[in-house]
């Protein structure tokens, strides 16, 4: 599934859109402290977050992450939306809490194609 | 500013000087990193790597160091070598500064998602040599290497 068709379905806000809406998206990660999700998250992942400042822009960028969901309702401000233009990192808001967003992924990824 | 030791045979070099206290731009420096050697033709999973590293040393320098100071990197023809140096304050326990989940991170960092005591646990692992120097009063020297993989598929994956 790609990552467009998961901002569709499970209704996410595009604050900074995808540079690559069609690109494949295998995995996810929750995870709100930076040092674990650079030692355990997986390229490609999308990554589940209630962090919402510069610095996960950073951590997308060197771990490889397909893009930045910001869970439960939390607003990134405008220096983190700018750098995600710059860094090109999609960053992608939901009112829901990580668990939910994880859960119904994690269905959407699991479900036959 | 002195360009010496691992830096000598180096085929390109980058030299960073990180501020001290500097949330706002923290991580800038290691994104920048990776781009440049994923431009300079260094594979995938090598510069995520560095990248990694670099992203730790980075933020130690930040959270931790009084003055700040600087991290550089060094694309060799077999290895990226990265070095993060400051003035201090010096680590007084090296060895429990490694223990996994051991930080004296500040509130306002853990606030954050940093702190987790990771950090330097995550710069070995990606490392495939590591070394750390501290002397309180002093400062911080840490050195790492990250070996390229030969054009033959890499048997060396993951660290150590």
């Amino acid at each position: 599934m790609n990552l467009s068709q998961i901002v569709e379905r499970l209704s996410l806000e595009p604050i900074v859109e995808p540079n690559e809406p069609n690109a494949e998206v295998t995995g996810g990660f929750c995870g709100d402290l930076l040092s674990h999700v650079l030692a355990a998250a997986r390229s490609g992942d999308l990554w589940i977050t209630i962090q919402h400042h510069t610095n996960v822009v950073a951590v997308a960028q060197v771990a490889g992450l397909s893009a930045i969901i910001i869970a439960h309702g939390r607003r990134p401000d405008d220096a983190t939306v700018s750098r995600a233009r710059e860094g090109g990192i999609a960053l992608l808001a939901s009112p829901e809490p990580a668990f939910e967003i994880a859960g119904r992924l994690h269905q959407l990824l699991s479900a036959p194609a | 500013m002195s360009q010496q030791g691992g830096l000598r045979y180096a085929e390109t070099r980058m030299k960073y000087a990180i501020r001290a206290g500097d949330v706002e731009h923290g991580g800038s420096a290691s994104a920048r990193i990776k781009g440049e050697l994923t431009a300079a033709g260094v594979d995938a999973h090598t510069a995520r790597r560095a990248g990694i590293v670099a992203f730790e040393g980075e933020m130690n320098l930040i959270v931790y160091s009084d003055d700040g100071g600087t991290l550089s990197v060094a694309v060799e023809p077999h290895a990226i070598y990265i070095e993060v140096e400051d003035d201090g304050p010096g680590i007084e326990d090296i060895e429990l500064a490694m223990t996994p989940g051991y930080s004296t991170a500040p509130e306002w960092a853990t606030d954050l998602g940093f702190g987790a005591g990771m950090g330097l646990i995550n710069m070995q692992k990606n490392s495939d040599h590591f070394e750390i120097h501290s002397h309180v009063g002093a400062g911080t020297k840490i050195q790492c290497w990250i070996h390229r993989p030969k054009s033959n598929p890499p048997s060396d994956e993951g660290g150590s």
